[in-house]
Formats: C-alpha cells, structure tokens, sequence
C-alpha cells in the first residue's frame, strides 16, 4: 500500500524544521562576542540562520525533486498538466510568508531596542540647551543608565586614514582605544573630511563617522582582548589600511593607563610628576 | 488607369542598410537595436569581468601588492558602473525588451522607433568615454556610488567624467522607458487585452514606470555634484555648510529602484522560459501581475535601509525594515509560482532551463540574506561589508546574469535562425554556477568576521577564504569560453532551428526566425492565451501517460 502524500510531506516538514534549527543553532559562522550587545546580536543571527536554512532547503530541495521527477524521459511527447492556478494555494504562501515577515521584523524590532538602538540620544535631553544636533547612532542600554552607570565619554576623530581618540576627561589622546571591561563607553564621533565608519566586528556595532554631522556609538565591553577597528566606508586609496585596535582591560588596569597618561585631572597632578 | 513603373524602381531603394551593416547604423528596426544592445551590453560585460579579475587577482594577497591603491579604487568603481548601467541594465531592459516587447503586443515596430535608436546610440560613446577615462586621466575612485565628500576631494576630471557617463546611460534609460510604456499601453493590437499579455510585458511596464520615476532623481544629484566639484557649490560639501547625507538618500532613490530595474525583466523573461520548457502553463498568473505591481510600490520606499548606519533617525529605520523585509512577500509569491509552474511539467533539462534553475536557487539565498540585512541590528554589523558585496552578487549576477544567459539560450534560435549546441551549453551553465557559488558563497563568511568592502588590502586571517573565492571567479572567466565559442560557431553552423523550435505558444516564434523586416508577413496574430500548454486533466491521452500521472492529477 501506499504511504499517503499527507504523512510524507509532514514527515518532510518536520525533518527540514529540525534540520534548520540544528544548523542555526550548531553553525558558527560569527566570530567571539566582545561587547554587552553582541550576545543580543547574535540570537538574531541565529533566528534567521534558522529560518533562512528552512526555507533555502525547502526550497531548492523542491526544485531538485521536481527537476528528477518531472524530467521528459526520452520517448515522452506530451505537454505537463495544463494547471493555470490554484487560489487557497496561492493565499496559503502569501500570507505564511507575511507572518514570518512580520515577525521577523518585530522581533528585530526588540533586538535592536535591547542593543539600545531605540533610545532618544543624549541631546534629547538637554532641554533647550542649544547644543549641536547628533545624528543617530546607538545609545547606551537605557535611557536613566547613561548617567547611572558612570559612562566613560571618548571623542572619536576619523581622518584620512586613521581614528584618534580623545579622553576630554584626563585629555588623554591616543590612536588605540583603551576601555574597562563592563563599564558603558559613549563614542562621540566626527570626520574631518570624508566620511568613513567605525566597525568592531567582536562588538557586533558600527557607525558612519560623518563630516559635518557629528555621530554617537554607546557600548558596553565585556571581554578582555584587543580586537581590530576597521573602517567600513570607502575612504580613498588607503581605505583598507585604516584600522585601529580596541584594548579592552581589566578596570584595575585600565585605570592605571588613565593615570599613567591623564594630564589635566587636578588629582593626579602629583601622581605625573611623581612618575617624570 | 494603370501606370506602368519603370523596371529599376521593382525593388526601392532602402532608406536602411541591409546585411550586417545595419546592426552597425542607426536602424529603427526593433529587433537590430536589441541585437546592438546584447551584444554591445556583451562586450561591457567582458570588460566589467576583466575588472572583476583584476580585482580578484589583487585580493588573492592580504597586501596590496598588484597594483596601486588608487588605481585598484579606480577598477572598482568602473567595475561597478559598467556591470550596472552598461550590461545588466541595458541587456535586460533594452536588448530583450526591445527585441521582444513588439512581437508580445502584436505590433510591427516600437511606439517611438527613432527614439529607441537615439536611445542605444547614447551607451557606446558613455562607454567609451567612461573606460577611456581611466587612460587618459585616470578614473573616478569614489566607487559607483559617489558618495561626497570623497567624489568631491578625488581627483575632478575623472569623476566628471564618470558623471556625464552615466548621465547618458540614464537618459538613454529614461528614452527606453518611455518607449516600452507606450508601446505596452498604446501599440497593443485590436482586441489583445492587458491581461492577456506575456508576463515579461507586466515586467516591463512595471520595470519602466520605476525608470521614468526614479532615474530623473539620480540626474538631478548628479548635476549638483557636478556643480559641487566644477563650481564648488555647497550642496553636499559640509566645508561649505552642505549635507552629505541628502545626497545619499538621493542617490539611493534612484538606485535601490536600480535593483528592481536590474531584477524585474529577469523575473518576466523567467516567466517566459519556464512554461515553454516545462510544458505546463504559467502558475498564477494575476498573482504575478500583482506581485509585480506591489514590488514597484514597495521598491520606491524602501532606499534608507541602505543608510541604516549613516545618520538616521530610529523611527526611520523602523519604517524602512518593515517596507523592505515585505518586498520577500510578492517576491516570494513569484518563486513559488514558478516552482508550482515546474511542478507535474515534462521538464526539458536544456540550458535555457538549467540557468533558469540556477537562477532561483541563487536568487533565493540572495533574497534570504536581504531580508536579513533588512533588519537595523543585522545589518549594523554587516553594512558596507563583504556580506553585502556576496548578497548584491546573488542577486545581479546569480539572478540577472543567470536570466540573461538562459535568454540567449532560448531565443537564439529566434535571433539567428540556428541551434546552440545543448552539451557546450550546459558545461557553460555547470562551470557557471559552481565557479559563482565558489567566488562570493564564501564572502558572506568574510563580511560576518570583519572584512569591509572596496578594500586592497585586508587582515592576513582572511587570506585562504579570498583565495578561494578568486579561484571561482577564475572558473567564472573560463566559463565564458565554451559560451563565446558556441555563440560564434553556431550562427556560422549550427542545425538549422526552423520557426518555432521549441514549439512555443507566444508571437514571437510564430513567425520566421530570424523574423521579417516588421515582424509578420501579413497581419499580426492575436495570441490571448500566450501559455496555454499542457493537457487539461480530463483529457488526459490515456495511451500517452503513466499510471502515476493520472494519481498525481487526483484521478
């Protein structure tokens, strides 16, 4: 007896949803998370490696199977079945897609609040203050935390073709950025002539840093390294040599970088001369 | 009364050229302007491929090592434009579209012939001074997009240069357009309704609207750019108090549409081809007229998601996700039309159909890393970097490119009066698809773990990677020998292809191939069922067919 089409394609069904989900769960294709967002980032990543695993071989394992299965055999003559449409068919995989789709885009939507990408920037609340307007960007994880958690402000400069970095508060400047581990670091970025980009790929984050309009980047690193920042905008001929490092430290040892090379802080004032 | 002519005005003298000359002269046949556009567009793709290789050759080391930064930023940005504005955009819309549009609506000519003339003769010269550019000054270095400030601080003549380009390119996109829209409206033969035209008609006129409402946008930003570098206006100089980002969300509203541009016609010449090899009618036909149609909508207000890391406010953001992402949904209803086209066909494993598979199997992947790179956090990480190099390749070249080629295998009969020969076709179709799958498959791990795009050099870890995917693009290279080869030998000897070959339904074979001076020696057939294949499922021969076609149709 033959086994009914129903049970076959459920059966199939099944094996191509586990199948999807073994390898968005099992295939690593990100490199090590360095930053509070990047776990965040990566459950995304892993939803729509998932999905999208489902359906590329659903897919073309269906194209396959009807390429072998209704190949003309030699010998064959006539026409397939003149089938013109098939309307609950067609509704059926016009709407499953518009559900993925839909969520998909909400749940993207709560990924990207958690990485604080919905967060109203520090501008919005200086209340009248008649500073300059910050362009977008990723703000710190939430909006009473920025002042909360002590977030430690850099001023970044990209220029052809390296970033510095400035530390307004022990006006530190230095070409690789030094930062603690776990504590928030708000970036203040801006171009002095074209516009270039500031990518950390270990932190899952980037941003255009724009002439002219001046760019946030808030983040949180977790993980003690030196990872590469890269800069992701075309830039002129040496583009792909400008890179920098991010050296995320134990706070113990970031704070003895800081003291070892602040010279504006009162309180340290002895310290520098002590160590001339 | 009768008048009796003299003998020697029995044949008038042609106002045109005949032989092979005409393919080189100012022709208003339709079919000579598609011929001189696939083939022109041909020989832009073979330089755009040069490029691509020099390209690769530089990459296959993490240092630039092949040849200067400058010049290599330089090959990029001509790789680029030539791919889009001189291979992908004027084959799919001007050579198919001007060879094929006539025939489906029935007519004899194209709406406005002199203007279709004018507008293929405005691509060699943008051409030739595009390339020409680079010996004699040196090229634009700011990539096909331009952004200022860099396009304003590189060096002038080139970048100029590369503007009056593809201001040509665009106007002769534009003239294009406003052909196929009024040959698809206006010239349809008595009694040929618009829902009964081929599917690559629907695509067209979908395909023009975008170019007549997009294209101007982008010659407008490109003017004032000119201004910025030649009159140095502020308009996108911040020195001078102007906005580099406008110009960007200009841009982009022209050339995300570009996509759809570059993409439709392969969706309708897609739809022509599948029903012809499998035998079978077009699945869906309203929903793909509709699906069209809402792709055009969506495609204009979709561009930001190519900002989402310049500075854009969230709430746009959020906007811009949710409208692309739903582009998968009417994109999506045209792929499973087309599998539920092949489904129960008597599929013929030609070339045609073979790149026309590949096609959807890359098109597929490109469009599920699209509406991944759709979403604001994915696409923070991944922007501007060799996953979206890998995702714009499955859709150009995995998808247009793909189309493009199966198209040459299924109308050159119609073109030439000759077969391709079916093994070298499908060696051509094989090296294509595991070279391409070879050269960017791997890219989107090197974008995901910190490669950026358009750069010479790179981090020595992602050394193997690169030299893998320059191997596929060798094997790309090569496969366009058997292809050339064919193509040549072929039109020279090739068996005699007869009418309609493929026994095909549309009006195009149901002439001469090549076709007549006017398509049809006498009237224009009326053809309101252009793919009425297949036995309806009551009359199925019962001598003809196998026990398990009368299960699968239910019976």
């Amino acid at each position: 007896m033959q086994i009914p089409s129903a049970i076959l394609t459920l059966v199939i069904g099944m094996v191509l949803a586990l199948g999807g989900l073994w390898i968005g769960q099992n295939i690593n294709l990100l490199p090590i998370d360095a930053s509070a967002n990047a776990p965040i980032y990566d459950e995304l990543f892993k939803v729509l490696f998932t999905i999208g695993s489902i359906l590329f071989i659903g897919i073309v394992g269906l194209l396959v199977f009807s390429l072998i299965r209704f190949r003309r055999r030699s010998g064959q003559l006539g026409d397939g079945l003149a089938i013109e449409g098939n309307l609950p068919l067609e509704i059926f995989w016009t709407a499953v897609p518009a559900v993925v789709v839909l969520f998909v885009g909400l749940y993207s939507y709560d990924i990207y609040d958690r990485m604080g990408g919905m967060v109203p920037l520090a501008h919005d609340h200086m209340g009248g203050a008649h500073d300059e307007q910050i362009w977008g960007g990723i703000s710190s994880g939430s909006i009473e935390s920025a002042a909360a958690t002590n977030a430690l402000p850099v001023e970044v400069t990209a220029m052809q073709f390296a970033f510095l970095f400035h530390y307004p508060e022990g006006d530190i400047t230095s070409g690789e950025l030094h930062v603690p581990a776990d504590r928030p670091i708000t970036l203040r970025m801006e171009a002095k002539d074209v516009i270039h980009a500031f990518w950390v790929p270990e932190f899952r984050l980037k941003q255009d840093v724009i002439p002219g309009q001046p760019t946030q980047l808030s983040f949180t690193p977790t993980r003690t390294g030196r990872y590469p920042i890269v800069c992701a905008e075309l830039c002129g001929p040496y583009h792909g040599g400008m890179r920098s490092t991010v050296v995320v430290e134990s706070p113990e040892d970031w704070d003895s970088w800081y003291r070892d090379n602040a010279k504006a802080a009162p309180e340290d004032e002895t310290l520098t001369i002590a160590n001339a | 009364m009768t008048i009796s002519l003299p003998p020697e005005t029995s044949s008038p003298p042609r106002l045109q050229p005949s032989g092979w000359l005409r393919y080189f002269s100012f022709s208003v046949d339709h079919k000579v302007i598609g011929l001189q556009y696939l083939v022109c567009g041909f020989v832009f793709y073979l330089i755009g491929g040069a490029l691509a290789g020099a390209i690769r050759t530089e990459l296959t080391s993490p240092v630039s090592d092949f040849m200067a930064r400058d010049v290599y930023n330089q090959v990029l940005t001509l790789h680029g434009t030539v791919m889009i504005f001189l291979w992908i955009v004027p084959v799919v819309n001007g050579a198919f579209g001007n060879y094929l549009i006539p025939f489906y609506v029935g007519a004899r000519d194209m709406a406005f012939p002199r203007l279709n003339a004018v507008a293929f003769w405005l691509i060699p010269p943008a051409g030739l001074m595009l390339i020409t550019s680079y010996f004699l000054t040196g090229a634009a270095q700011s990539g096909w997009t331009a952004y200022p400030p860099l396009s304003i601080t590189t060096p002038a003549t080139g970048q100029i240069i590369w503007i009056l380009s593809v201001l040509l390119l665009g106007g002769s996109s534009i003239f294009g357009g406003i052909n196929f829209i009024a040959t698809i409206l206006k010239l349809r033969r008595p009694g040929l309704k618009l829902m009964q035209l081929p599917m690559y008609c629907w695509a067209m006129l979908g395909t023009s609207i975008l170019v007549v409402l997009s294209t101007p946008v982008l010659a407008g930003t490109l003017v004032l750019l000119s201004f910025d570098i030649v009159a140095h206006t502020g308009f996108f100089n911040p020195t001078l108090g102007g906005n580099v980002v406008v110009y960007q969300h200009l841009f982009w509203f022209y050339s995300h549409p570009a996509v759809y541009i570059m993409v439709l016609p392969a969706f309708g010449l897609v739809s022509e081809i599948l029903p012809v090899h499998a035998r079978k009618p077009l699945f869906g036909y309203v929903t793909m007229v509709y699906s069209i149609m809402a792709i055009v909508v969506l495609g204009l207000i979709v561009w930001a998601h190519h900002m989402f890391t310049s500075g854009t406010p969230p709430w746009m953001r959020l906007f811009f996700t949710i409208a692309t992402a739903f582009i998968a949904v009417p994109t999506g209803i045209k792929f499973f039309n087309w599998l539920a086209t092949l489904w129960g066909g008597r599929i013929s494993l030609n070339s045609a159909m073979l790149f026309s598979c590949g096609f959807i199997v890359n098109f597929v992947l490109g469009g599920i890393t699209g509406v991944a790179l759709a979403q604001v956090p994915f696409d923070i990480h991944v922007h501007d970097t060799y996953f979206v190099v890998a995702h714009f390749h499955y859709i150009v070249f995995g998808g247009s490119v793909f189309v493009i080629f199966a198209s040459i295998y299924h109308w050159y009969p119609k073109f030439t009066g000759r077969m391709l020969n079916e093994d070298l076709g499908r060696l051509h179709c094989a090296l294509t698809f595991i070279g391409f799958n070879l050269c960017f498959g791997p890219q989107h791990w090197l974008g995901l773990n910190g490669m950026p795009r358009r750069v010479a050099e790179y981090d020595p870890q992602f050394t193997l990677i690169n030299q893998i995917s320059s191997v596929g693009a060798l094997l790309m290279a090569i496969s366009t020998l058997p292809f050339l080869w064919n193509v040549i030998h072929s039109a020279l000897s090739g068996p005699v292809a007869g009418d309609n070959p493929w026994k095909a339904l549309t009006p195009e074979w149901l002439t001469s191939s090549p076709p007549p001076v006017e398509n049809w020696i006498g009237e224009a057939p009326l053809v309101e069922e252009p793919y009425g294949y297949g036995v309806p499922p009551d009359e199925l021969d019962l001598t003809a067919t196998s026990g398990r076609d009368l299960w699968s149709s239910g019976k």
